[in-house]
């Protein structure tokens, strides 16, 4: 199985299609709905407050190239203020559609881990940067977990530990492609394919 | 202050929550198996099983969740006249806040007002749990762990629903549940199971439906016609090529649950449960005597 190693080249990515199961391994961050929506508000839509820039610098070098998961982990902090991930499993990524494109383009992102598959306007995001979307296993958690080496720090534990920005080092972190920079989603295509099914069963 | 004769259950509590979620039940477990053989081999379908349930082997071998999101948990206790719900509803709130701090369960109980997150689990009705005077002698805790992606897509409907042609008969029923199926894709990690109500007003409808959630898979419905009803939305649901993860492929529901509420002559509600395929249920029966308690994990 093909290993990547983050930061992904833009060939790397053009190269994956929808189907293919990859091995990610490097330095990625947690984001959910807070995060996403802190990133975006202020970030993007204006100028980063100084009392963030620290966090934005450490975002923009992390992100370059980067991959963001949508991830609300179970942890577990030791007596040395060290954490360990105990299950780490995806979360829902269309909650994030209104806010994924943005952060796609300002922080130039590779990849997108979570599950569900997400809408239009991330697989137009995924064409143009170019992108990919990755969809983890939901609720393969403890096995996931397996593959966060390290936890390197946190941010915004304010919002929450499931909402926190964890920066986490994985190992051969195990997905699949179900939408690439090519303008596929294998979403859409079951979704169809269902609704005609659905179709013959309701006569409608 | 416990009253003479009032056990103190939070340790036995803790355990409870700990078995669910660890512990994929063995019907699940056997169902997620039966399903990886039925998938082409080499598909993103067959890998996704696969990944679930070497993830179910591994969560019961390190004792951690299977799945991050712990969910509600919701109690179904069941006990016998004389026993105080007030404490025991204090002993399931305070081995909650335990079952986080050793990290079996996440902290997931969110104040919507300010947006503050408890830490431990509790908070208003937070977690659910409900109380049933029984007639026999011991104490029955049901615990199911409902995760919140699959609580995303579960759904209400009103009949008749002229889009889909339901009329207020099982077959309207039927039309309902597989467009549910259909919208909620992969969303609720499927392959899932469903737990269906019919009928009761918009509350009670949607209690029903996740209580059905704690029957066993091949628990089989004492009402013939509802019987016939969850084989056929169990078939149909399969034909829906929606498949584990929403990858495409021929799981996409391992079981179907209906149950009935009389409802008033207004009203025809039909509401559905999602349950993602990590459908973490347990059970306890705690025997009292002199004092002491005996207890069994199921």
């Amino acid at each position: 199985m093909p290993k990547l190693t983050i930061p992904i080249p833009d060939e790397e990515i053009r190269a994956l299609h929808v189907g293919d199961t990859v091995y990610l391994n490097g330095i990625i961050i947690t984001g959910r709905d807070a995060a996403h929506k802190f990133m975006v508000e202020k970030f993007i839509h204006s100028a980063p407050p100084a009392e963030e820039a620290a966090l934005y610098a450490e975002l923009k070098r992390l992100l370059e190239g980067g991959v963001i998961y949508h991830c609300g982990p179970v942890v577990k902090k030791h007596d040395d203020g060290t954490w360990t991930f105990v299950a780490a499993g995806p979360t829902t990524s269309i909650r994030e559609e209104v806010y994924q494109p943005d952060v796609i383009a300002h922080f130039n992102l590779k990849g997108v881990i979570g599950k569900g598959g997400m809408g239009a306007n991330t697989l137009k995001a995924c064409q143009t940067q170019p992108a990919v979307y990755f969809h983890a296993i939901g609720g393969a958690a403890s096995l996931i977990a397996q593959s966060v080496k390290e936890v390197v720090t946190v941010h915004k534990l304010e919002f929450g530990v499931p909402e926190a920005m964890w920066v986490i080092r994985v190992e051969d972190f195990p997905v699949v492609v179900t939408m690439d920079s090519h303008g596929v989603s294998i979403h859409d295509q079951v979704e169809a394919a269902s609704e005609v099914k659905l179709k013959e069963l309701l006569a409608v | 202050m416990e009253k003479l004769g009032q056990p103190d259950l939070t340790n036995e509590f803790v355990e409870l929550v700990r078995k669910a979620a660890t512990d994929l039940p063995a019907d699940m477990q056997k169902a997620l198996t039966r399903a990886k053989g039925e998938e082409e081999p080499g598909s993103a379908a067959e890998g996704a099983l696969n990944t679930i349930l070497e993830n179910v082997e591994m969560a019961r071998r390190h004792n951690t969740p299977i799945c991050q999101d712990t969910g509600t948990p919701i109690f179904e206790v069941h006990y016998p006249l004389g026993i105080s719900t007030r404490a025991l509803a204090e002993q399931i709130r305070r081995a909650a806040a335990i079952a986080t701090e050793r990290s079996y369960l996440r902290p997931n109980a969110v104040d919507s007002v300010t947006g503050k997150n408890s830490g431990d689990n509790t908070g208003v009705d937070f977690p659910t749990i409900h109380f049933h005077e029984w007639e026999q002698e011991h104490i029955h805790v049901e615990l199911v762990l409902k995760g919140g992606g699959c609580e995303n897509v579960s759904t209400q409907y009103k009949l008749p629903d002229a889009r889909l042609k339901a009329g207020r008969d099982l077959d309207g029923v039927r039309r309902v549940v597989l467009d549910a199926v259909h919208q909620a894709q992969g969303k609720g990690c499927a392959p899932g199971v469903l737990g269906v109500a019919v009928g009761g007003d918009r509350g009670a409808s949607y209690v029903k439906s996740k209580q059905q959630l704690l029957r066993p898979l091949d628990d089989p419905n004492p009402d013939p016609q509802l019987a016939q009803l969850e084989e056929q939305l169990y078939e149909e649901s399969n034909t829906l090529g929606i498949g584990p993860m929403g990858f495409g492929g021929k799981t996409t529901v391992l079981g179907v649950k209906v149950g009935a509420l009389h409802r008033l002559p207004a009203s025809y509600f039909v509401s559905i449960a999602y349950m993602c395929w990590a459908n973490r249920r347990a059970s306890m029966d705690v025997v009292l005597n002199n004092g002491g308690v005996e207890v069994t994990y199921a």
